[in-house]
């Protein structure tokens, strides 16, 4: 289709197509759909979608402080009439599995999209789930688009199908459809009719019992129509080949599965859930073997299966673990003796090269949150750590959270943990060691901290809590967040007053400290250590990434330096080791790296790292 | 080159180093000259200092957004050991352009590892059609360090079958107006680098 953009007469189609990301494109789709509300809390790789849609005027965009509320604000617009989307990342339905369920049972009235974008291979996640078992799981249709362009189709069907059929639609994307990007053909927002009065319809949208009993059958029927329509419709597609092999696929797999086998038959999957069973069987008389290849779970596989439809080869084929690729697709099919399979995939692969340092994510220079793993690591207390940049505190040279597990556990782990360690008397000292502290960001506290910590307070705990406040929900990129005064449309709002939040949620030890002053870290973290009562430190100061804060540079006075890499602790890569002209080691400051926030100076000893004079008149830091 | 085979372009660097712009530019000057293009990367956790990856691929018509292990043509690495690292995925005869430039990743900072400090070295010695461009000292001499990635786009250029004027077209719509001009400047110093390279090998 690209080469149409050559032809003269089309500079208007020249004009319409973009080359677009999987995410920005379903934005877009959302947008031409007529959506009226989207709401989402960021999450890779889901986050730019909402990021993308705030562009465009006529659609109410906010960042929610979870998805649970984010899933209610997208039900509650589609119910009202409106056309709405919810998008977070495969752990955020996790969080909003409660609401999505319901959605499910009350239906909608306006279009209800539900995006849910899967990290096979944990790039950026804590675990991998193929939330396709969500559709089932919820009685949702689920679609599965290959790349950008379906992604902007599949969104417009979405709406289309959740009106017809009554019900939230599951839009699963992986990393690798989210973040590829490749040309997408651009249409005309259709505008929907304006919603003026709220419709009452309680048999239909109140769920106590009575109504629900009555729901489900209905629910039940719903997907044996989706089954029919799934026989006919346009984005499950047969593409006829070599009739020896045929591949059952769906998703960016597709893409991959054509690389490996370029001749075969498939039969290309849009809407996994739920399946077309008439399609499949006739798919299957038409070809000699038949495989399924899909990522993570054997989902479209156990369904065919179920069927009583015969197959050659599944997930045994592959993995159930991390990412496929069109190599890893070749090598099974070829192994399972397959014709066909493209050659070029079936090489041996020169090795890598070994021995070189890795190159793992770490701390800006100037973060605040080093000086806080730099003191946590001293008083080698056990950290429950959360889901943020400071998750990075697990790795050297900090080696300082000692668990993480999902969106908020910190603080109610934290408490869980205090329940089993032997509470400290008055007149026994505590050592630091046999305490532990709760680490959590802003945006993950006002996510799902908020219910943990009044659980401590309420519960008799004595944990020690640090909210590491950047005001900015930084790992995702910066977006803005209850706490931040600032609305996802860039409309200036009400912050949350957080040391008033925590003092009002029963806690009387709430301490804001400065992050880059170790001196002070380490009083305060003793003071509240030592504390028999639960207590909250916020360690306050803006991420200079997203803030753009950039201070003066410091320096190493070579003749002071002794090479004792004392400050190395600050796990810094403005910090660089090197030899000097008589062969003594030295550390040297890279000036385009460092960002002024003083943390090594202060672990030097020998005084050796020094703030420019310029920069010491000026006062800043 | 034909369009049938699908050209296979991994890019490699540091989060920071513009390789998402870089990235950005290959794919819209290959869908101004009338190729399918996909193009993917991974993103997130990256920008903190971690190593970025991205897959360009153009043809006729691409179906996969990525490049298989060992089928790469055109490695294209913005920092020296990201460019040794995945010196494997490229297809026999591919080639491989790096940017001079060091960047310690946060092991070595820490003191718990070592940059190879012979990684020239071994990057011939891992392969053998390679080109090393000093980008950041061409951006430098068009105007500014930051361009260093257009500068890296201009020595890969000669590489790549799309016409100069489409190259160009596309930076000046990619970078922010006031920076057109010393784009453009650090993208002709990274051509001049690629083809005086290219002669000096031949001569």
């Amino acid at each position: 289709m690209s080469r149409k953009l050559q032809e003269p007469e089309t500079v208007e189609k020249k004009e319409s197509i973009e080359i677009l990301s999987g995410n920005e494109a379903i934005a877009r789709g959302a947008w031409e759909a007529g959506v009226k509300v989207a709401a989402a809390y960021p999450g890779t790789p889901s986050t730019e979608i909402l990021e993308t849609l705030a562009g465009y005027k006529d659609v109410y965009c906010e960042w929610a402080p979870n998805e649970k509320v984010a899933m209610e604000v997208g039900l509650g617009a589609a119910m009202a009439g409106g056309r709405a989307l919810v998008c977070m990342k495969h752990v955020g339905l996790n969080v909003a599995a409660d609401p999505f369920f319901s959605a499910s049972y009350v239906g909608v009235d306006g279009g209800l999209v539900v995006v849910s974008a899967d990290d096979p291979g944990m790039h950026s996640s804590q675990d991998e789930q193929d939330n396709r078992n969500y559709a089932k799981f919820a009685r949702v249709p689920v679609l599965e688009p290959a790349d950008s362009g379906e992604a902007k189709e599949f969104t417009l069907l979405g709406y289309e199908l959740s009106e017809r059929f009554d019900t939230p639609v599951l839009i699963r994307t992986t990393t690798r459809t989210s973040h590829s990007k490749s040309l997408v053909t651009l249409g005309e927002r259709q505008e929907r009719p304006p919603v003026t009065e709220l419709k009452r319809n309680w048999s239909k949208y109140t769920m106590m019992p009575q109504n629900a009993i009555a729901r489900h059958p209905l629910i039940e029927q719903r997907i044996r129509d989706l089954a029919e329509y799934a026989e006919d419709c346009p984005f499950n597609r047969v593409e006829m080949g070599d009739t020896r092999v045929g591949i059952i696929t769906s998703g960016v797999i597709y893409g991959y599965a054509r690389e490996a086998i370029p001749g075969a038959s498939f039969l290309k999957i849009g809407l996994s859930y739920p399946l077309p069973r008439k399609l499949i069987a006739e798919f299957r008389a038409r070809v000699d073997k038949l495989y399924v290849v899909e990522e993570l779970d054997p989902f479209l596989e156990e369904q065919v299966r179920l069927m009583g439809i015969q197959i050659n080869g599944g997930k045994e084929m592959n993995t159930l673990l991390g990412e496929l690729d069109a190599r890893l697709i070749a090598r099974s099919l070829a192994e399972a003796g397959v014709p066909g399979v493209n050659e070029e995939l079936l090489g041996e692969l020169r090795p890598a090269a070994t021995g070189l340092p890795g190159r793992p994510p770490t701390f800006c220079p100037g973060c605040s949150h080093r000086g806080i793993f730099v003191v946590l690591k001293k008083l080698r207390t056990f950290v429950c750590g959360d889901i943020g940049c400071y998750t990075m505190g697990a790795l050297p040279p900090f080696n300082s959270v000692h668990c993480s597990t999902c969106m908020g556990a910190s603080i109610s782990m934290g408490h869980g943990m205090s329940k089993v360690l032997e509470r400290p008397t008055d007149d026994k000292p505590v050592d630091p060691r046999h305490k532990l502290v709760a680490i959590i960001g802003d945006s993950t506290f006002y996510h799902s901290g908020i219910t943990s910590l009044m659980d401590v307070v309420y519960n008799k705990g004595a944990t020690v809590n640090i909210i590491v406040d950047n005001s900015t929900t930084a790992m995702t990129g910066g977006q803005d967040h209850p706490g931040t005064g600032k609305t996802l449309l860039g409309e200036p709002s009400t912050a949350v007053d957080l040391p008033a939040l925590c003092r009002a949620l029963g806690l009387k030890r709430v301490t804001t400290i400065d992050p880059y002053n170790l001196e002070e870290i380490e009083r305060v973290l003793r003071e509240e250590l030592a504390a028999n009562e639960p207590s909250v430190i916020i360690a306050k100061a803006p991420c200079v990434l997203q803030y753009k804060i950039r201070r003066p540079p410091y320096q190493v006075d070579a003749e002071l330096c002794i090479g004792c890499k004392r400050c190395l602790q600050a796990g810094c890569v403005a910090l660089n080791l090197y030899t000097d002209a008589n062969g003594d080691r030295k550390v040297e400051i890279l000036a385009d790296q460092c960002n002024g926030c003083g943390v090594c100076s202060q672990l030097c000893k020998e005084n050796a790292i020094i703030r420019p004079e310029s920069a010491a008149e000026e006062g800043s830091r | 080159m034909s369009a049938r085979r699908t050209f296979n372009m991994l890019l490699t660097g540091v989060g920071g180093q513009g390789v998402v712009l870089a990235s950005y530019v290959l794919s819209h000057v290959a869908m101004a000259e009338g190729y399918d293009v996909k193009q993917s990367e991974v993103h997130g956790m990256a920008q903190r200092g971690g190593s970025v990856v991205s897959h360009f691929r153009f043809g006729e018509k691409v179906w996969s957004p990525l490049c298989a292990p060992g089928t790469v043509d055109l490695l294209m690495a913005f920092e020296a050991l990201e460019g040794l690292r995945y010196v494997h995925w490229l297809r026999p005869g591919g080639r491989l352009v790096y940017n001079a430039l060091r960047i310690n990743p946060s092991p070595v900072s820490a003191g718990l590892a070592e940059y190879p400090p012979n990684i020239d070295e071994l990057i011939r010695a891992a392969w053998p059609n390679v080109q090393c461009v000093d980008a950041y000292s061409l951006a430098v001499q068009a105007g500014t360090g930051r361009a260093a990635n257009v500068a890296m786009l201009g020595a890969v250029s000669p590489s790549l079958p799309f016409a100069r004027e489409t190259w160009e077209e596309v930076i000046r719509k990619a970078v922010p107006p006031k920076t057109v001009e010393v784009n453009l400047a650090a993208f002709r110093l990274g051509v001049e680098s690629a083809l005086s390279a290219a002669s000096s090998k031949t001569s």
